[in-house]
């Protein structure tokens, strides 16, 4: 096995060394009820060439682009990848180290994860910016648990509007506990209905998604505003961080954490996973934050260099009274991210999301032109709800035989929306798509 | 490290097990940690402290200080009310580790029963105490 | 000894991103505009993000020298305790990058995914082989996710049996995850010392396990390397009572085709698919951390959960007693395959030899070192083996001092100063895809710095000289936090 360098002569040199006679009795202090008694039953060995062939075979009948058209966002979305952040991805000595614990030897991780901060920071209005969560939902269940923990309040208010896989995540965190999950409804116009924040008490947090999961802009100012009245934290969460490339940011609304999902920058959909938890908040709430931080400082000459910082408030030091169990992060994915923004630019950002913008409206604009009703009258960004007829079932399933995947429908996640269907259009979607995807749903 | 000979330990405070030491000023005793203690924590990098007007029963936590790698809890050498902390240390925890029992006192308090005092350990005792952990 | 690997290189400094372009550039080739412009209300828009302006070779150029100034697994050994730094199969990271999968929308139609739903359905069922375990779910993110659902089916289970119990029973040597994994889901840790054999006894066990307490949460191998051979014994104490075992797997590759988990009457067990199933590290993430159960603990598994009927996989939320979901989708696909790729490889006669040279290692480098450093229990070890700087202490010099100073001579330093049950420990995990030439060049540099220890301390407390940065001032940084440029 190419994996394995030992050679018959090596293993008989280091057994004699350690005083045993072979492989197997390495293992005398496993007892024998504690042993396998048969071999492992798995799929004999595959050369490097069955295996891709197995692979390709695998990965071949899934419905991606460009033979797909999907317009389908909902927390994943296509937008393109300059093949230079691929390429630099593939550098291993970013892939194959682990967490900087000795700076010294990983100060390309450590300065790409500060300059990561700050970009994100940036981009979110924030002061602080981690170094990573797992995905959008852990951030989102994470900035609950740490309003919780800075406020010593126990009720959290969430919006029915933030991404309903999210917020089921943040049940599973939330059941063990005694704190408790209040539901803001949805108004008319798409956006989050929060006049039940004043009769509230006990208000840890309120949290709401922008551009929420119908694709409106939230009025993020008004709630922020109602939040802090309460005392509570203001939190925003996020699936698309591009709108804030057009949109204006959750710092500048009031954010206390803005949270959610970056795998729009520059990250493959991958089914779902790895994503990169997104978690930013103000610098005087950074000791009551979850997740790795790099700070800068310098070394014994007095020149510049990173190092992991305030690790006091994490697992390893802290064990149970720690702010999070978060070991790991999203370490690449983050990388990939910064690579991504550092690419695309100020300039670039801004005309990327202008566009992505821009051809969202085309296809409204197509659609309503079409006769067909969109579902809320709320600003969006890249994605918006359309109300098709009765029995579109049947449409959308005869689309995807036409390699179309005409948007997702709603009734699963909210069944108050019968037939209604969440598009996405991103950069990757031209005109002509657009245009065959209104003919087709219109026939 | 330093070894015991080599620690700074002045008669007029006491200590207790917890290597906090106690100096009374007036009315008000002055706590925080000795050189033994900020000796082995090594750089402290922050400082936890309570608000004035919290009560605190003798030996419970009332903070804590933090090194890079690790957290060592602070506990009261005798019970009483805090009246004030030492709110230099939020800018400058070093102070601690340059000036344990001048510049880095941690906090004021209002004893609750000045006898407890008697029972911290002097000078002399505390070196016996040391030895004891070492 | 031979020439060691470590040298200064050629490094090139490199400012930070936003000290270099300038405004008007751009690194990314901006997509046709084939509609017109619509721009939303200006009430509505913000400035948009203050970025700096790099065109592409900027950016190329940057993150090469960035690279540059770390140390991965294919730079050479890097022996991190309880970490298992094996190397990563190039041909892994291909088959993660073929479009089918790189480029799949989560909430595609199954009809539209069967070969990942495949993928993810055989990968659960090689787990639950490798383990000995009955059921898996791929779904927590990294391991200590993994834990996390470990304790989330123990509070679930035991809820729907009607019981709430208080407390968990947590060794001295348990990874500091462990703790705070079980604190998120209301549990009071309830520390346990290891016996003087550095293993759990099950008197220890006895005495603290009670009907308040809802199970142990045992690391085995324990982070001192050692196997818990009071296992089955411990299980039956905890289960008598009414409690559950959980195992902390990141040690799993000392096992592979030797050990029985289920046997040893373990009932959760997550894994470390970046550690035993060699999916790389990412300087710190993506990981995954599949837990596997008994089947009695099937229903409580988090949804969704993939089922084939017939050869048609789908995914199914129709588990009513599940503790619900722990990721928006589904976890980390993108590691789930460079695992599968990896089992695929190896098939069942390497992953077994894998544990064993491993386990190979490990011993190997205790028996040659264990004159050089202070080796506390001094037993055969599985994986990893503990040291401490017990005898450099003499001359002031520290673990941090040697760690350091393996830096200069081409080595990442092991573990430092875990498990706590050792004071000044060293946690040497080798991995089996080291060779016998690497480990000697490591040995020969633990016993050069020792040397150096006695006749030249101050070299190791400058240490390193060959790296980027000399060391860092990380007391600076934790008082005057600076996180942002």
């Amino acid at each position: 096995m190419r994996y394995l360098p030992h050679t018959r002569e090596d293993i008989d040199s280091m057994l004699q060394t350690v005083g045993v006679k072979r492989l197997d009795d390495l293992f005398s202090m496993v007892p024998e009820n504690c042993r396998r008694t048969a071999d492992l039953d798995l799929p004999d060995s595959l050369t490097e060439w069955e295996l891709n062939a197995l692979m390709e075979d695998l990965s071949a009948g899934i419905a991606v682009s460009p033979e797909y058209k999907v317009f389908m966002g909902a927390g994943s979305y296509e937008h393109y990848i300059p093949e230079s952040v691929s390429y630099l991805l593939s550098r291993s000595e970013f892939v194959t180290s682990y967490t900087p614990y000795q700076p010294e030897m990983s100060q390309g991780t450590l300065q790409g994860i500060y300059e990561y901060q700050t970009l994100v920071s940036g981009l979110l209005g924030m002061e602080t910016t981690n170094a990573s969560l797992y995905d959008g939902a852990s951030a989102l269940a994470e900035s609950l648990l740490m309003a919780v923990r800075i406020t010593r309040k126990k009720t959290v208010a969430v919006s029915r509007l933030i991404h309903p896989l999210y917020r089921r995540v943040v049940q599973t965190y939330l059941e063990p506990t005694d704190y408790h999950m209040v539901e803001l409804p949805c108004l008319e116009n798409g956006q989050t209905d929060f006049s039940a924040v004043d009769g509230m008490g006990d208000l840890a947090a309120v949290a709401i998604q922008s551009p929420n999961f119908l694709g409106c802009i939230e009025n993020l100012g008004a709630v922020g505003q109602k939040a802090h009245e309460k005392e509570a934290l203001f939190i925003t969460c996020f699936t698309e961080p591009l709108a804030y490339g057009l949109f204006k940011n959750p710092g500048s609304q009031g954010a206390d954490i803005a949270c959610g999902e970056g795998q729009s920058l520059g990250i493959p959909r991958s089914f779902g996973g790895p994503g990169l938890g997104i978690f930013a908040t103000k610098k005087k709430y950074v000791r009551s934050m979850p997740g790795r931080l790099v700070g800068k400082t310098v070394d014994k000459d007095g020149k510049r260099g990173f190092v992991l910082t305030l690790s006091t408030r994490e697992q390893h030091i802290r064990r149970e009274k720690a702010t999070s169990n978060i070991c790991t992060n999203s370490s690449l994915c983050a990388l990939t991210a910064a690579m991504y923004m550092a690419s695309v630019g100020g300039t670039g950002m801004r005309e990327l999301a202008a566009l992505n913008h821009d051809k969202s409206e085309y296809l409204k604009k197509e659609l309503t032109k079409a006769g067909f009703k969109t579902g809320f009258d709320s600003p969006t960004f890249n994605e918006f709800v359309v109300e098709f007829p009765e029995g579109f079932k049947k449409t959308h399933d005869r689309l995807l035989e036409k390699k179309i995947v005409a948007g997702l429908s709603l009734a699963a996640f909210y069944p108050e929306l019968p037939n209604h269907y969440l598009l996405c259009v991103t950069e990757t979607m031209t005109k002509a798509d657009m245009d065959e995807l209104v003919r087709e749903v219109k026939s | 490290m330093k070894e015991i000979s080599e620690l700074n330990l002045p008669d007029d405070v006491r200590y207790s097990e917890t290597h906090e030491w106690a100096r009374l000023e007036g009315d008000t005793l002055r706590v925080g940690i000795s050189d033994y203690a900020q000796d082995q924590i090594g750089d402290v990098v922050f400082v936890e402290l309570p608000e004035a007007g919290d009560l605190f029963g003798k030996g419970e936590e009332f903070g804590s200080v933090e090194s890079v790698k690790a957290v060592s809890e602070l506990f009261m050498p005798v019970g009483g009310e805090i009246l004030s902390v030492n709110a230099d240390l939020e800018e400058s925890p070093e102070k601690v580790n340059k000036s344990p029992y001048d510049e880095g006192w941690m906090i004021e308090v209002k004893i609750d029963d000045p006898t407890e005092l008697d029972r911290l350990m002097t000078k002399e005792a505390y070196i016996e105490w040391l030895k004891g952990v070492e | 000894m031979k020439e060691s690997a470590g040298t200064t290189g050629l490094i090139l400094n490199e400012p930070l991103l936003w000290e270099k372009g300038k405004k008007g550039r751009c690194g990314f080739s901006l997509p046709r505009r084939d509609v017109e412009p619509s721009p939303p209300d200006e009430d509505l828009m913000g400035e948009g993000p203050d970025f700096p302006d790099l065109s592409e070779v900027d950016v190329v150029r940057h993150y090469t020298r960035l690279s540059q100034w770390n140390f991965g697994v294919d730079t050479g050994m890097y022996p991190l305790g309880s970490c298992t730094m094996k190397y990563n199969p190039k041909i892994n990271e291909k088959q993660a990058r073929l479009r089918g999968f790189s480029g799949a929308h989560p909430l595609l139609p199954a009809d539209l995914s069967q070969g990942i739903l495949k993928l993810m359905f055989e990968l659960e069922g090689f787990l639950a082989q490798i383990t000995g375990m009955d059921a898996v779910t791929l779904q927590p993110a990294a391991g200590a996710q993994g834990e996390l659902a470990g304790m989330l089916l123990i509070h679930g289970y035991l809820k729907s049996k009607g019981r709430r119990r208080s407390k968990i029973i947590i060794p001295d040597t348990a990874h500091g995850t462990n703790p705070a994994s079980a604190a998120l889901c209301g549990f009071r840790p309830v520390p346990v010392k290891s016996g003087e054999q550095g293993i759990l006894t099950p008197e220890a066990i006895i005495e603290v396990m009670d009907e308040d307490t809802a199970g142990i949460m045992v690391t085995n191998p324990n982070t001192l390397g050692l196997f818990e051979e009071n296992i089955q014994k411990i299980a039956e104490i905890v289960h008598s009572k009414g409690g559950l075992v959980y195992c902390d797997g990141a040690n799993m590759n000392a096992l592979m085709g030797i050990a029985h988990m289920g046997k040893m009457g373990i009932d959760i067990l997550h894994l470390n698919l970046h550690k035993t199933f060699s999916t790389p590290h990412g300087g710190g993430g993506p990981g995954s951390g599949p837990v596997c159960v008994r089947k009695y603990l099937k229903p409580f598994l988090p949804v969704p959960r993939v089922i084939r009927k017939d050869d048609r996989y789908s995914l199914s939320e129709d588990f009513p007693q599940s503790i619900g979901k722990l990721h928006a989708f589904y976890g980390n696909f993108g590691v789930m395959i460079k695992a599968y790729s990896y089992i695929r490889s190896m098939g069942p006669e390497n992953l077994k030899k894998a544990s064993q040279l491993a386990v190979l290692n490990a011993n190997y480098i205790k028996e040659r070192l264990k004159g050089i450093f202070h080796l506390p229990y001094d037993r055969p070890c599985m994986h990893e083996c503990v040291f401490s700087d017990k005898f450099q202490n003499k001359q002031k010099i520290t673990t941090l001092n040697m760690a350091k100073r393996l830096m200069d001579y081409g080595f990442h330093p092991p573990t430092i100063y875990f498990p706590l049950v050792v004071k000044g420990a060293i946690m040497i995990e080798p991995t089996e895809t080291e060779s016998k030439e690497t480990l000697d060049l490591f040995i020969d540099a633990c016993q050069a710095i020792a040397d150096e220890a006695k006749t030249d301390p101050e070299v190791l407390r400058q240490a390193p000289t060959h790296c980027k940065v000399r060391s860092l001032d990380e007391a600076a940084a934790a008082r005057r936090p600076c996180l942002t440029g």
